[in-house]
């Protein structure tokens, strides 16, 4: 535990919970990051593969990508920091979005594929 | 239990121990001592997983609404991906500045971070720019948030993370001019990691936006 007395503590090296980056750390990270951006785009744009659905999720697949190096490279995510409870946090986190999202696209999926075929016009009706 | 053979021990009446010696046993009286802001990064990363649920209630309610285009635009009619590329290399070159403004700051050089924060500033605010023309410009062409439900959802997820993203620069000024104030003291710096991890956490959002609602949107 360094001395929080001084101020100016250069070697202040007690860990607050979030992890330090080096310079390789962030320059990784930037590298990927753009490379995992300009080759969604650059499908997208030239609709370089002709089927849409392969081309969705294969664009899915780079941002759930990219989203892992930004938490690794950016946010310096690890297991050890404050003892684990960051990654606890962030697990149940997921869990809950992930009900919360598939849970809202199903339900209201369904709900539209079962509704009543109702014509556009309601004036039209008898 | 303890207490009253602690009463034994010390030969005392029953009366003579102090109400303070019983409770002692069985929970802490004194508080331990934690250094300040120890918790400080724990307690943020638990705001930024809140935050990532409000914005996956905006991406739900983006992937219910985003077909309804009640006989009006969709995203293929309004959207412009060369200019969303380049709204995402601004927020990604925020984001490697920003680390920059962080390793300057381990090396206790002031100047140098006020300088790379300026500079994540400028990605920021253009970003920011860039963003706000394209509302300018949907909203002139009568695609406001009103027009339909697609819309409607549309401009409630990238305008949330516009917002977030302009309380960030908000942040990001009054760190600059706290640092001149007050230099990298313990304080600030645990202030910067704070920014560091909401600006960061941004642009995964962000990637998040450009994926379901730019790229798939043009599909």
């Amino acid at each position: 535990m360094s001395d929080h007395s001084n101020p100016h503590a250069e070697d202040h090296h007690d860990d607050h919970g979030a992890g330090h980056g080096t310079m390789r750390d962030y320059v990784i990270g930037f590298l990927l990051s753009v490379i995992l951006t300009a080759i969604p785009f650059w499908l997208v744009m030239t609709d370089a593969i002709a089927d849409k659905a392969t081309t969705a999720i294969v664009i899915m697949a780079f941002a759930i990508v990219q989203i892992v190096v930004h938490m690794i490279y950016f946010l310096h995510m690890n297991t050890k920091s404050n003892n684990g409870w960051t990654v606890m946090a962030l697990i149940f986190t997921i869990i809950i979005v992930v009900i919360a999202l598939s849970g809202s696209l199903w339900v209201m999926h369904h709900l539209n594929t079962n509704m009543m075929p109702m014509p556009h016009d309601m004036g039209q009706l008898p | 239990m303890t207490a009253t053979t602690r009463d034994t021990m010390t030969n005392s009446t029953a009366t003579a121990a102090s109400p303070e010696a019983r409770t002692a046993a069985f929970y802490e009286l004194e508080p331990h001592h934690h250094p300040e802001g120890a918790s400080t990064m724990l307690g943020f990363w638990i705001y930024l997983m809140s935050d990532c649920l409000i914005f996956a209630m905006l991406f739900a309610a983006y992937g219910v609404l985003g077909g309804n285009f009640a006989a009006g635009p969709g995203p293929k009619d309004l959207f412009e991906l060369p200019l969303i590329a380049v709204n995402t290399a601004m927020l990604l070159f925020s984001s490697i500045t920003y680390g920059f403004a962080m390793l300057v700051m381990e090396k206790g050089k002031v100047r140098a971070t006020q300088g790379w924060l300026l500079v994540t500033a400028v990605f920021g605010a253009s970003f920011l720019a860039i963003e706000l023309y394209e509302f300018s410009h949907l909203i002139h062409e009568g695609a406001g948030p009103w027009r339909s439900g697609f819309l409607t959802a549309f401009f409630s997820l990238v305008g949330t993370h516009g917002l977030h993203v302009t309380f960030g620069l908000i942040w990001l000024f009054t760190l600059v001019v706290q640092l001149s104030k007050k230099g990298l003291t313990p304080a600030n710096q645990r202030r910067l990691q704070c920014l560091s991890l909401f600006w960061h956490f941004l642009d995964v959002i962000w990637i998040g936006v450009f994926t379901f609602v730019y790229l798939m949107g043009m599909l």
